[in-house]
């Protein structure tokens, strides 16, 4: 299967920075797939971001979109299309008084016509949960019903690769489970690439992939099963084993077999009943 | 020791309009100095309006707020000294950064005590020490400082205050976990140092859990105080108000769900896989 985007040994400093917030990462996103992006701060996760849809562009090295490159200036508006970007504060993503209007605004912008444009903004609300509220007013939501209206805004202009940068750190847990909910069904159900950058591991777990920036690199890419199971090698890196992890770790070191990759804790839960017995 | 009282406290935002919403109701709460406390609650349940009237920000529609007895909003004076004894940093307080230099911004509060220069200035340098902040950058602009140390430069200013109580809403949002944990660590160091009370509040559950004491907030009233573990073992309770449970006392209730007979009160992944596993010794179940 070919990649839905290809990043190609990319670097990129920001001005006076003292070393690169990129530093040479090569990574080919694939379609339909969710991937967690962890790191600490500083380590380029968001920067990372940027260069997804060519809201930065890579100083050297090559991003590629569907093939198209992100440094050509033509290739914008198509790549803009293809990727949709959803960032950390609901609050200012949201431009309309009303949320159909809202999620309605960037089709509007590029020039789809009005059935078409009331066809995908009652889908992209469905496909949130937030249908019932279309009339309503957003700044009246709550942070987790604003987040999934900024969603539904990105999915109105149908793009292929939802990315998502810490969308869930200001919300509280409810917000959180709704989002991250949200997110899942779209790449499961409807099938959209998703990466997710975040700081919560309990949410990486859900990913396929998950890749770990460190210093502008990649430090560790794999499946949750292989990355949360090396916990003392996530620690050196600044983050954290989910607490399913952790004690699944635990468990095994005392003689219980269970499976390392049974994350969630209701995986985690059916695991540990089965192993006994 | 320091006391802080709050007495059937009630506040009704737009009392008397189609918009009348009632944001506490009818709350009493003590903190002493001394202690550390965790306060939880989903977005709406009243939180961020009680902590405004801890240090006068906002006026109770009815009831009030002691300090060591004394009512904060008997007088300008009261209202005055409750801002310098109550130290209280909001949400993402970086974006209130204002000052030049990352010293002006620190010295900002100790300054407005009229203290002399000496004296604020041993005062910003303990509380940049406090936070794991460098002298070198004394000089920079707060604007040109990374999230981490803006962040930190904000709680500094409150520090410099030297409060009795220091409230902090929702700290560490945004930071990675060893910066998450980094902070936290230094908080609680300040606040065993001086022996003042410290209130967090808190979506995050494993930050809630290392208090001495957990408040759950719901619709404007106190529906729990007490020991994180007396409060974790009630988990349908805190999951009926939207809460989420710290990650192995969910497992735990699972478990228990599945029809395994684990403890009521578990919430470490320490304590969890010790019961997991003494379980497995009772029923002889193959490794």
């Amino acid at each position: 299967m070919d990649p839905v985007i290809r990043i190609e040994n990319i670097s990129y400093a920001y001005p006076d920075a003292e070393r690169p917030a990129l530093d040479g990462v090569s990574l080919d996103i694939l379609p339909g797939t969710f991937t967690a992006v962890l790191g600490s701060n500083g380590s380029g996760k968001s920067t990372l971001a940027k260069h997804l849809n060519a809201i930065l562009t890579p100083a050297a090295g090559r991003v590629l979109v569907d093939g198209l490159d992100t440094a050509d200036e033509q290739n914008l508006l198509p790549i803009r299309r293809r990727v949709g970007m959803v960032f950390q504060n609901p609050d200012n993503q949201i431009v309309a008084n009303v949320v159909e209007d809202d999620v309605a605004f960037a089709p509007e912008n590029l020039g789809v016509e009005p059935g078409e444009i009331r066809r995908r903004v009652d889908n992209a609300l469905r496909q949130v949960g937030m249908y019932d509220f279309r009339l309503h007013a957003p700044h009246l939501l709550s942070g987790g019903q604003k987040q999934r209206v900024a969603i539904a805004g990105v999915l109105a202009m149908d793009p292929a690769v939802l990315v998502l940068d810490e969308p869930t750190a200001m919300l509280d847990p409810r917000g959180r489970r709704e989002v991250v909910a949200a997110v899942e069904q779209l790449c499961r159900e409807r099938g959209i690439t998703v990466v997710l950058i975040t700081h919560h591991m309990d949410e990486a777990v859900r990913a396929d992939r998950i890749v770990v920036m460190d210093r502008g690199r990649i430090a560790l890419e794999g499946a949750p099963r292989d990355i949360f199971s090396q916990g003392q090698a996530l620690r050196a890196l600044g983050l954290d084993v989910p607490d399913t992890a952790a004690l699944i770790a635990r468990l095994n070191a005392a003689g219980l077999d269970i499976d390392p990759g049974a994350l969630t804790p209701e995986a985690c839960a059916a695991a540990i009943k089965e192993a006994l017995g | 020791m320091s006391r802080l009282e709050v007495k059937a406290l009630t506040h009704v935002y737009s009392q008397g309009t189609p918009f009348e919403k009632t944001a506490v109701q009818d709350l009493d709460l003590t903190v002493e100095s001394g202690g550390t406390v965790a306060l939880i609650g989903h977005t709406g349940s009243g939180k961020s309006t009680l902590i405004s009237h801890l240090n006068a920000l906002l006026k109770p529609t009815s009831g009030t707020v002691l300090l060591d007895g004394e009512d904060i909003f008997a007088s300008k004076a009261a209202i005055r000294s409750a801002r310098f004894r109550v130290g209280v940093v909001f949400q993402y307080p970086e974006y209130q950064l204002f000052e030049q230099t990352v010293f002006a911004d620190i010295a900002y509060g100790p300054k407005n005590l009229k203290l002399d220069s000496t004296e604020v200035d041993r005062r910003v340098r303990q509380a940049a020490a406090a936070v794991g902040l460098e002298e070198s950058l004394f000089d920079q602009s707060p604007l040109e400082l990374s999230g981490g140390q803006k962040r930190r430069t904000a709680i500094a200013g409150v520090l410099a205050m030297e409060p009795e109580f220091l409230v902090l809403d929702e700290p560490t949002a945004g930071l990675d976990p060893a910066g998450r944990e980094e902070l936290l660590e230094e908080l609680f160091r300040w606040q065993a140092q001086r022996g003042a009370a410290i209130l967090l509040v808190t979506h995050d559950m494993s930050i809630a859990n290392r208090c001495q004491r957990l408040l759950v907030m719901a619709e404007g009233r106190l529906i729990m105080d007490g020991t994180p573990r007396a409060v974790f073992a009630q988990s349908e309770k805190l999951l009926s108000v939207g809460l989420d449970l710290p990650g192995a006392a969910h497992i735990a209730q699972l478990l228990r769900q599945a029809g395994l007979a684990l403890p009521p009160s578990l919430y470490t992944v320490e304590e969890l896989a010790d019961a997991i596993l003494s379980l497995r010794g009772k029923e002889g179940a193959p490794c």
